[in-house]
């Protein structure tokens, strides 16, 4: 079988990581991009007021988001205020069930940790965030946050 | 016969951890959410009769339709509900209408005079989301500002610096957050 016989020495030939720094670049556009994308899309218009005496929300893997506001193509939804869950509008009585799936998404360890981030427009009412509040009492997500932009402190 | 292995040229490693570093850096960075914490009440049992609180010991602040404040029955201003808070919870001179203190034992602190005051916090559904933070930010700013003065007094450092969780345990017992949320009431009759 001389056919697959080796003819004298041959080198391996040297690994060429000239195109090294591209795949890395296309990790790094990978990851923005993945990143970016776990955060929904607003159909609502958000401008949270301002406030000074804020915190940082201490695990943000383990808080869900409810957007309040006025949606942003008001042509087609008007311009009553509107909540958004994930990537949908929704009424009042869907966040119970929000909730639940939130909950249920998490380990046993998380659940008592779970928190709720009201993300409320300052023109809002509070009827509707009344609204929200007395649901989420009844289905047991006590912890909430209302966010806010950082605002100046007056001495 | 030895086989060469050639050398991995190693010269892009410091591009390729400069990279991974960025991207580090502008994931952990971007979009904090920040914002007021607080605890909902759970809801209410019918059959169990709220506590009854004595009269002195409430700060009442009403928000109404029009985004105007009602403290303790007198027109109020935001500008100044911080400090009204600050000498309703703290209560300096012992001034028989405003809150009672108890003493309660306190680790790291031992006895201190704790207020039993509590804030009760109620608004209209026609009250602007703007307006209600507006508030709920005055009286946190009160209540951190007493945590403030008592964590100098006890620890020479400011509340928000304290490293240990023991200590602001402490702090947050000496002084809790004591806002009451009502139960909403439908005013206007309308949803």
């Amino acid at each position: 079988m001389a056919r697959f016989k080796k003819k004298g020495k041959k080198d391996v030939p040297a690994i060429n990581t000239g195109s090294m720094s591209d795949i890395i670049f296309m990790f790094l556009f990978f990851f923005m991009v993945i990143t970016n994308m776990r955060e929904a899309t607003l159909f609502v218009r958000v401008l949270p007021p301002q406030a000074t005496e804020i915190q940082k929300l201490e695990k943000k893997a383990l808080a869900s988001s409810i957007y309040i506001g006025q949606p942003i193509k008001t042509s087609m939804y008007g311009t009553e205020p509107r909540i958004q869950l994930n990537d949908q509008f929704a009424e009042v009585s869907d966040i119970q069930e929000f909730v639940e799936k939130e909950r249920a998404a998490r380990n046993e360890m998380d659940r008592p940790l779970l928190s709720t981030t009201l993300k409320a427009d300052g023109e809002v009412k509070m009827g509707i965030l009344t609204d929200i509040k007395q649901e989420l009492r009844e289905v047991g997500a006590f912890k909430i946050t209302y966010a806010t932009r950082r605002g100046k402190k007056k001495e | 016969m030895a086989r060469k292995i050639p050398e991995i040229n190693s010269g892009s490693m410091a591009d390729i951890s400069f990279l991974l570093l960025t991207f580090f850096l502008l994931t952990s960075s971007i979009n904090t959410d920040m914002g007021i914490s607080r605890k909902l009440p759970p809801p209410i049992d019918p059959t169990v009769k709220p506590p009854e609180i004595k009269k002195r010991n409430i700060f009442t602040v009403l928000v109404n339709a029009n985004d105007q404040l009602l403290v303790n029955g007198n027109l109020g201003d935001i500008s100044t509900l911080k400090s009204e808070t600050v000498e309703f919870l703290s209560n300096p001179a012992n001034n028989p209408n405003l809150p009672e203190k108890s003493i309660k034992y306190i680790d790291l602190l031992g006895n201190l005079e704790v207020s039993k005051g509590v804030i009760s916090l109620q608004n209209d559904r026609g009250t602007s989301y703007e307006m209600y933070v507006k508030v709920q930010n005055e009286l946190t700013a009160a209540v951190n500002e007493l945590r403030d003065q008592l964590s100098k007094d006890k620890f020479g450092k400011k509340f928000e610096d304290l490293k240990s969780d023991a200590k602001k345990e402490a702090i947050q017992k000496a002084i809790p957050v004591s806002i009451s949320e009502a139960e909403p009431k439908n005013i206007g009759g309308k949803k």
